[in-house]
């Protein structure tokens, strides 16, 4: 049996309501994605799906229930322990990117380098996977001068080139257009096909399409289609 | 990727923000050291002037001295020698004592082996009414120089009057129109008049002097006397009276001994004044100082805490500002999985930098104030003197902490801030 790269049982994340009785925003949710996975997760807005990126990517501590990433629970380590965690572990990838605005596309990418223990083969690969994305003379630009979907392209380089094997994105897709969008899928695809797990909440078709699986949320619980 | 490398890629990016920081720790630090500074030229100003003034003061007091040594050498004093328990007031202000003392006291002392005493003259003086004439005199006897035993015997200083005979002053002969050789009556008692003197301008001229003897009787006062003169007293020091003083009390002790005004006495006088001003000089020159020096302190005393107030809150806003401008960044950081610490870290070091820039600007900016305004402000002391190299390295050295202070809550608001908060606001 392979292992498991994210494996979450029964999950519960409650938050707290201003009447002061808390409102349940994931039930019971099961959810286990493993190497090769390519999830694509659908549902209206505001039904809990970046609550859901949040809890599985170490950053949001649910109510109840557990939240495997490579067979640990981050949240039994301490604050700083689950930092370096999800350094090693998780890559992240925004709709807005959140390129930090001073810094060049390569030094954005070796902000990984800060968080986890140093990496010597960090800056190679990262050049690596930017000439792969077209970006090989982009490297020592500011994210204001690239375009949109070149920023998007560094922020998923920035979320690959930690080493990460399982990248949690919250609608990549959003602010590119057709050509843009259809290159990130693909890179995601490929890290998939290597190995690597993807969960991805997109609104649009096209996205949903290019993932292996679908999943819709209703009621704070997943729903295959 | 480093912290610092992180650091200085942010400053350069958002240099407004930075600048105002380093403006913000220069200006505490100016302030300080230009207060400092203040003060200390203050101090240095107040104690040369003090030292000039003690100095003058030295060499004013030794000239007079010198002075008075150089007019004295070889110049006699006079003195009187009153009887024990006299008032000296009511001398000052009657002009002879009320008590009296035996007349054997000046053979007592011209039988001593005094020496700083030449020539000794008793007498009994007593101001009194001319019954015959009704008019007010003074009456003198005197009895002419006593010769000190030890000494050959010296030309006598004053013309004994014989017994039976009065010398009369101006007033006393002019106005009843009486001649040497004439006889006159006073208190029942015939006189020839042996002298009368020329107008004086003094209270001589209403002075009648007899015979010694002739005055004990007339007063009732056998034996007695009220005042011994020792004219031409010669002393080695300058303290002269209390020489003399110590001298005849020995030999007369409880007598009263003051000096008779003369150009020496107001010599010593003059110096004693100067002396007394000087000091008083000197104290007010003190008071001053130590006045502008509170006006001068109390300034500080407002003034540093206000800018040192300003100069926090500056830092704490810009803080403030800054790290609310990076939440979004901040969220990337902590979901890259950047510690807390780390990021609060970032900031407190982009907080020691602006203080130690500000503190080097703030220094500079000082001494650049004292250098144009030397003259005017700080009495023209020397830089040197007024900013100690210690004082400049402890406020380099404290600059960075101040500024790490006013950062550090601001700083650690932002580093603790929840990711998911920050990062569902997509
Ligand atoms: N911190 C919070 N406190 C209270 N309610 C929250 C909080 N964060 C999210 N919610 C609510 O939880 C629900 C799910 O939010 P979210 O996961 O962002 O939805 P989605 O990403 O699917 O649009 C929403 O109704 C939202 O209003
Ligand atoms: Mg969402």
């Amino acid at each position: 049996m392979t292992e498991n790269i994210l494996q979450i049982s029964s999950l519960e994340k409650h938050y707290p309501a201003r009447s002061g009785k808390d409102v349940p925003v994931l039930r019971e949710l099961d959810l286990s994605l493993s190497p090769g996975d390519f999830v694509a997760l659908r549902g209206p807005s505001g039904c809990g799906k970046t609550t859901l990126l949040l809890c599985a990517g170490a950053l949001l501590r649910p109510t109840a229930g557990s939240v495997l990433i490579d067979a640990s629970n981050p949240y039994a380590l301490s604050a700083a322990a689950r930092s370096a965690f999800r350094a090693a572990h998780v890559g992240f990838v925004f709709q807005n990117f959140h390129l930090v605005p001073y810094l060049s596309v390569l030094d954005n990418i070796m902000l990984c380098g800060l968080a986890a223990a140093p990496q010597p083969t960090l800056p190679t690969r990262a050049i690596d996977m930017l000439d792969k994305l077209g970006l090989s003379h982009r490297l020592h630009h500011r994210p204001a001068e690239l375009s949109t979907g070149e920023q998007q392209r560094v922020a998923l380089v920035r979320a690959l080139a930690g080493g990460a094997n399982l990248i949690l994105a919250d609608e990549p897709t959003g602010n590119l257009d057709a050509a843009n969008s259809r290159i990130l899928l693909d890179t995601l695809a490929n890290f998939a096909s290597e190995g690597g797990a993807v969960l991805m909440v997109t609104h649009e078709p096209s996205a949903s399409d290019r993932a292996f699986t679908r999943l819709d949320m209703r009621d704070g619980c997943l729903h295959s289609c | 990727m480093t912290v610092c490398q992180l650091v200085t890629r942010e400053l350069a990016y958002r240099k407004w923000n930075f600048l105002l920081a380093i403006l913000a720790v220069a200006m505490a630090a100016t302030t300080y050291l230009l207060t400092s500074a203040l003060l200390k030229s203050t101090d240095l100003t107040t104690a040369a002037l003090v030292s000039r003034k003690v100095l003058d003061t030295e060499r004013a007091m030794l000239r007079l001295e010198d002075e008075m040594r150089k007019s004295m050498k070889g110049l006699g004093f006079n003195i009187y020698i009153f009887p024990e328990n006299q008032d000296l007031g009511e001398v000052y202000d009657k002009g002879f004592a009320s008590k009296t003392m035996p007349e054997t006291y000046v053979e007592k002392l011209a039988n001593s082996s005094i020496i700083t005493v030449n020539h000794l003259l008793p007498a009994l003086t007593q101001k009194l009414t001319w019954p015959e004439q009704k008019r007010s005199i003074i009456l003198i006897g005197i009895r002419g120089e006593v010769p000190l035993a030890h000494r050959n015997p010296l030309e006598p200083l004053i013309d004994p009057v014989a017994s039976g005979q009065i010398v009369l002053g101006c007033e006393l002969h002019q106005g009843p129109g009486f001649k040497p050789g004439d006889k006159l009556s006073l208190m029942g008692r015939e006189f020839t008049i042996a002298k009368c003197h020329p107008e004086r301008g003094s209270k001589d001229d209403i002075t009648a002097w007899v015979n010694l003897s002739d005055a004990q009787q007339l007063l009732g006062k056998q034996g007695l006397i009220n005042e011994i003169q020792a004219l031409e007293c010669n002393c080695v020091t300058i303290d002269r009276l209390a020489e003399v003083r110590k001298d005849l009390l020995a030999i007369l002790p409880g007598t009263r001994v003051i000096e008779i005004g003369s150009q020496a006495l107001a010599r010593a006088e003059a110096r004693l004044h100067a002396g007394a001003t000087a000091t008083q000089e000197l104290a007010s020159v003190k008071a001053q100082r130590s006045e502008l020096r509170v006006q001068r302190e109390t300034l500080a005393a407002l003034l540093l805490p206000l800018i040192a107030l300003m100069g926090l809150l500056a830092v704490i806003v810009l803080t403030l500002l800054n790290v609310r401008e990076r939440l979004a960044e901040i969220g990337v950081f902590l979901a890259l999985g950047i510690h807390s610490t780390t990021l609060l870290a970032v900031f407190l070091i982009k907080a020691v930098v602006s203080g130690v820039l500000g503190g080097v600007l703030g220094a500079a900016l000082a001494l650049l104030g004292i250098a144009v305004c030397r003259e005017r402000l700080f009495d023209g002391h020397a830089i040197a003197a007024l900013l100690d190299p210690s004082e400049l390295a402890w406020l380099l050295v404290s600059m960075p902490v101040f500024a790490a202070s006013a950062a550090w809550v601001p700083s650690f608001w932002a580093s603790r801030r929840d990711p998911a908060e920050v990062l569902r606001h997509d």
